[in-house]
């Protein structure tokens, strides 16, 4: 037995030294490959612009963008945008969390409720959010209840169906594991359901934060008269391209953002799945 | 039914009633979507005492694990009786805990956790079940391994951990289906031979299920042969080998003898043809 763990803990510790230093190699890599590109490719738009190439008034140019972004940061006024973008969609994605968990996990569990909620659920995931912005406006007005509206419904799905898959596919011999030992439904619930469901949750959440950040834009493009998304859409109006690319460049830094926290969340949570799946 | 065979007298004090008393027991399961019925167990009786280690073999798919699944309460009986000390089975019970083939440890809980699990779910305070669990788990050798997680133990060490989460219970019969089927043969060998001194410490009842002839002879009080589908019992064969046992047993002649006699059972019902499902 004692030599068995030995080898064991040893061959462990071999495994995962090897592991780390490919994976720093690898990510060195693909750290030179992948922003070698970006920056060629702005050299290219830079040129390109300063020569004459292409007309900056139509596609700016990265100096321009850097110029534009650093002139709307002093003046405070991006700030003011991201903080009403960030408003709503905190909110909005909040709303979403407290209502889809509970009700994915509802139409997981409850076979019934899966059947009775799952086409009505199913019908809305695949209409397109924005297509609904003219009758929230009807409903909700110009102002914050729309655009939270928008958010929300963009939001929730994803949520609502990821934890419903989590609920209703257990693994079947950890069930039988808890039936044998006595277990009630509210211990399988609690015991087996919830620690299961987790990585889809943490899958869920990534999925809802690219639909939210759609749904925020969308829905300030709309209409109103803040936001990045009416940003966006008062530069582009006013050929004030270099603004709508700062715009379009923050939003995607904090897509980009929220999913890397989200995942290295999932990963501290996901400790106990084994490094070899 | 052959009552030529009589349990080994080994505690002394032969109770007349059974541990475990299976009268009658039949399964039949039908497939609600095809109305198509399938007898899994037919007429069955079988006496096991306080104390006896028996062991059930038969060809794979013949029912013997939906017979311990009956016995276990997660198959519920279509005819037919099973008591224990002398109450009805009606669904599983902390009198009786099961070890399947698969460890099915909880990935994201460590050993001492996945070996409460059990306790846990009965309702015992936490600080008594890990004063349990601590005994267990020194007595399976995995002191040492409690904060580890599943996948980061062997397969050997996560089937011993699945053992301890069912003995930490106390049963009053332990259940084993297939409980070494998964492991090497090295290991394998050294986890039967734990299971044996573990049951010579505690002088539990236990019923096995395997398809390892030598396993099922190295282990038992009684083998209990079973036929094809629908599983009836065959043959009850007394092992009548000294105890305590040790792996050398396999080169006495008697071992020999009767892991053949055992296996030409079984050959025996294997000639007949299997019909997976079959209408009545």
């Amino acid at each position: 037995m004692k030599s068995e763990t030995g080898i064991l803990k040893e061959g462990r510790g071999m495994v995962r030294g090897v592991h780390l230093s490919r994976k720093r190699r690898k990510s060195v890599e693909s750290f030179l490959w992948g922003g070698g590109v970006i920056f060629l490719v702005l050299a290219v738009w830079e040129i390109c612009s300063n020569t004459g190439v292409i007309n900056p008034m139509f596609s700016s140019s990265p100096s321009r963008i850097a110029r534009t972004g650093l002139a709307l940061i002093r003046d405070g006024s991006l700030w003011v945008h991201i903080k009403a973008s960030g408003t709503i969609f905190i909110l909005g994605y909040l709303m979403a969390i407290a209502a889809g968990i509970p009700l994915g996990v509802l139409m997981g569990w409850f076979k019934k409720a899966g059947l009775a909620f799952g086409p009505l659920v199913a019908a809305c995931y695949t209409t397109p959010r924005i297509a609904l912005m003219p009758l929230f406006i009807i409903w909700f007005g110009l102002g914050m209840g729309s655009k939270l509206a928008l958010v929300f419904l963009s939001a929730v799905f994803p949520l609502i169906i990821n934890m419903q898959t989590a609920v209703s596919n257990l693994d079947k011999d950890l069930v039988k594991v808890a039936a044998a030992y006595g277990a009630t439904q509210r211990q399988v619930f609690f015991t087996i359901a919830l620690p299961e469901s987790i990585p889809y949750l943490m899958m869920g959440l990534r999925l809802a934060t690219g639909r939210a950040l759609l749904g925020i834009v969308g829905a300030e493009v709309f209409g109103g008269s803040e936001g990045l998304g009416y940003l966006i859409q008062y530069a582009g109006a006013t050929f004030q391209t270099d603004k709508v690319f700062v715009c379009v460049l923050v939003i995607a830094a904090a897509g980009i953002f929220m999913d890397r926290g989200l995942y290295r969340l999932n990963k501290r949570f996901d400790g106990w799945r084994s490094r070899e799946d | 039914m052959s009552q030529a065979v009589h349990p080994l007298e080994r505690s002394g004090t032969a109770s007349a009633i059974p541990k475990l008393s299976v009268n009658n027991l039949e399964i039949i399961f039908e497939n609600p979507a095809t109305g198509l019925r399938t007898e899994a167990v037919k007429g069955v009786n079988l006496d096991i005492r306080q104390g006896e280690f028996v062991s059930i073999v038969g060809l794979s798919g013949c029912g013997k694990t939906t017979f311990l699944n009956a016995i276990a309460g997660l198959v519920k009986p279509s005819a037919g009786s099973i008591k224990l000390d002398g109450k009805s089975v009606e669904g599983p019970g902390p009198d009786r805990t099961v070890v399947f083939q698969k460890p099915s440890l909880l990935p994201w809980r460590n050993v001492l956790s996945n070996v409460i699990y059990g306790l846990e779910l009965r309702g015992v305070r936490k600080d008594e079940a890990r004063e349990r669990a601590a005994k267990y788990i020194k007595m399976v050798h995995l002191n040492g391994f409690e904060k580890h997680l599943p996948h980061q133990l062997s397969g050997g060490m996560q089937q011993r951990v699945n053992i301890t989460r069912a003995l930490v219970c106390e049963p009053e019969v332990l259940l084993l289906d297939e409980p070494f089927a998964a492991l090497d043969a090295i290991t394998r060998e050294s986890m039967q031979n734990e299971l044996l001194s573990l049951w010579e410490n505690t002088g539990k009842t236990v019923l096995m299920v395997t398809h390892q002839i030598d396993e099922a002879v190295l282990l038992s009080d009684r083998v209990i042969v079973f036929s094809a589908r629908p599983a009836s019992i065959l043959e009850e064969i007394s092992i009548r080998l000294p105890r305590p046992r040790t792996p050398e047993l396999r080169d006495n002649p008697r071992f020999d003898y009767l892991a053949k006699r055992i296996w030409e059972l079984i050959h025996s019902t294997a000639e007949k043809k299997v019909n997976p499902e079959y209408e009545i």
